[in-house]
């Protein structure tokens, strides 16, 4: 975990309302693991003063690549900074996703740009598989060719039709799920909590592991204030646990969903 | 020239400079192990601690508001013996004080956790909470009413030989008869101040945007509220305040200290950029410099007013 002055490499349009950005940070470039996250100070935030934490979506020796969209006041006021503009960093955060369990099958599923927060855990996995990514429209299914080029067998759904199966991704998961062996699978999942919830159901049905990456309101990142904490079962009951610190991948079978 | 000496005293505890962090914000010390240098702190100011484990609040717990954020975090905590197992070990390796932040839920837990963490040789002093707006049972009752309050620190004092600081609601109509109280009952200092209670609504579902409805305002929104607080405390007793509030930045914690503040906390602003906390302590030492002084406690409550 550093604190570092980024500066930003590249920042532009990736598809649809979807944009790259691009920071060189070559202390914390190095040490990302897949399914780490970064805490951003974005600058020109005014009196917003938190900073905005996102997946990493690729990580090198220069530094760090987030995928987002302009949803809130954080990702609208990141829209107008330029290549050399100053950003801070703290990262890399959070703890990741495991390695694959001997003998499994890794599957990968995402919704929306969540498939960004997979992209180096499906460049690091041994195996690859079957990638299931949901969206709204075609245009809401990222890099699609990339992962196909990383050996991915990617089977999208959209709510409209427009690109692969129509319907949520359990659309097209739930009759996949159906040949398989499932007890063999292992799932790498990140997209938004319904999607999270739903494949940690079936995974707990079907007696399969499921890492599922949460998504929750952060304020420091760094496990300090206990914003984002979730319910995590123990023997005996439930604790919190932290996103930002103990997670933000949790395997479904830890998570008490909030009702 | 000479470096202007930046310690300051709390009683019978050394600070190396006047910074410390404002409780809750900065965890245990580990969070930020890797962020900050904590030899560089003139203490560091752990997590509410009370006698048991707590749990804390449902979520959300914390909102964003312009120039600020609410918190309803509830205390969370491993309680007094889970602090003392967990967090004194790592707390011991650095050369920085270690001021725990007490609270109860009834009064006399305030001198059961004192009792469970006495003999601790690493706890340098206690901050009293009477005044987190964020719990049910007690919380702010101790720090609004004078006659609770002053039955709870004289309750403090009787169980410790180590500094006591009682830390001030804001929402009280004379801050200036809480410090004298707390000098009074045997305080050795006081925190000023705890968060403002507050609220923020969603519109749309119409519901609170914290789950516990209310929460404590911080951040720079509350900073001159602080400041006249400390200014108002600073002339009704004649123990130490330490001063919070607002501060990001050096100029913050030196506006603190001349309204009469000998030392302050960086609270939210750890959130923001952690490393505030090294920049306010540099800053405030090159102000001095600057200004010719030959020590931090020169410029407490110089304000010409």
């Amino acid at each position: 975990m550093k604190q570092e002055k980024a500066a930003v490499l590249e920042h532009q349009n990736f598809q649809g309302e979807y944009r790259i950005l691009r920071l060189a940070a070559p202390e914390i470039g190095p040490q990302v693991r897949p399914g780490q996250f970064i805490h951003l100070q974005i600058p020109g935030m005014g009196d917003r003063i938190l900073r905005r934490p996102f997946s990493i979506y690729k990580a090198s020796g220069e530094g760090v690549s987030i995928l987002y969209k302009p949803v809130g006041r954080g990702t609208e006021a990141m829209i107008p900074l330029r290549p050399g503009a100053p950003v801070d960093l703290i990262g890399p955060l959070g703890n990741g996703y495991p390695e694959l369990g001997k003998g499994r099958t890794p599957v990968l599923v995402a919704g929306g740009y969540g498939n960004a927060a997979l992209f180096l855990k499906a460049k690091e996995l041994p195996l690859k598989g079957v990638a299931f990514f949901g969206g709204r429209t075609a245009q809401d299914i990222l890099c699609v060719e990339e992962f196909k080029a990383l050996g991915w067998d990617v089977r999208p759904t959209t709510d409209d039709g427009s690109l692969g199966t129509k319907g949520l991704v359990t659309a097209a998961f739930d009759p996949w799920l159906e040949q398989q062996d499932a007890n063999t699978l292992e799932l790498f999942v990140c997209g938004p909590n319904p999607m999270l919830k739903a494949m940690g159901d079936r995974a707990m049905a079907h007696g399969f592991t499921a890492w599922l990456s949460l998504d929750k309101n952060m304020a420091c990142g760094v496990g300090a204030c206990l914003t984002c904490v979730i319910r995590r079962k123990t023997a005996d009951g439930w604790e919190w646990a932290r996103c930002c610190k103990d997670g933000p991948v949790f395997e479904s079978r830890e998570i008490l969903w909030d009702e | 020239m000479n470096k202007p000496r930046m310690e300051i005293k709390i009683g019978s505890m050394m600070m190396k400079n006047p910074v410390t962090v404002a409780s809750g914000t900065f965890g245990y010390g580990p969070e930020y192990a890797e962020l900050v240098d904590l030899n560089r702190l003139g203490a560091i100011t752990v997590k509410g601690i009370c006698p048991d484990e707590h749990v804390g609040n449902p979520t959300p717990r914390t909102f964003e508001t312009r120039g600020g954020m609410l918190n309803a975090i509830g205390l969370p905590g491993p309680g007094a013996k889970g602090f003392l197992k967990k967090y004194i070990p790592f707390l011991k390796q650095f050369d920085t004080p270690v001021i725990v932040n007490i609270w109860g839920k009834a009064m006399e837990d305030y001198g059961r956790v004192v009792e469970l963490l006495d003999d601790e040789p690493a706890v340098s002093a206690y901050e009293i909470n009477l005044s987190c707006p964020n719990v049910k049972e007690g919380g702010s009752a101790f720090g609004t009413t004078l006659d609770m309050f002053s039955r709870t620190v004289e309750l403090v004092r009787g169980k410790t030989q180590k500094p006591i600081i009682p830390k001030l609601a804001p929402n009280v109509p004379n801050i200036g008869s809480f410090a004298k109280a707390a000098e009074e009952c045997g305080s050795d200092a006081v925190s000023i101040m705890n968060t403002m209670p507050a609220m923020a609504i969603d519109i749309e579902t119409l519901k609170p945007q914290l789950a516990n409805r209310f929460g404590g305002l911080s951040g720079p929104a509350i900073k001159p509220i602080a400041i006249k607080l400390v200014f108002d405390a600073f002339r009704a007793c004649r123990i130490p305040i330490i001063g919070m509030g607002g501060i990001f930045e050096p100029e913050d914690a030196i506006e603190f200290m001349v309204a009469g503040a000998t030392a302050v906390a960086v609270g939210t602003a750890n959130f923001v950029d952690p490393g505030t906390l090294v920049r306010v302590i540099d800053g405030i030492e090159t102000y001095l410099a600057r200004k010719g002084h030959a020590a931090a406690t020169e410029i407490v409550g110089m304000v010409k007013a």
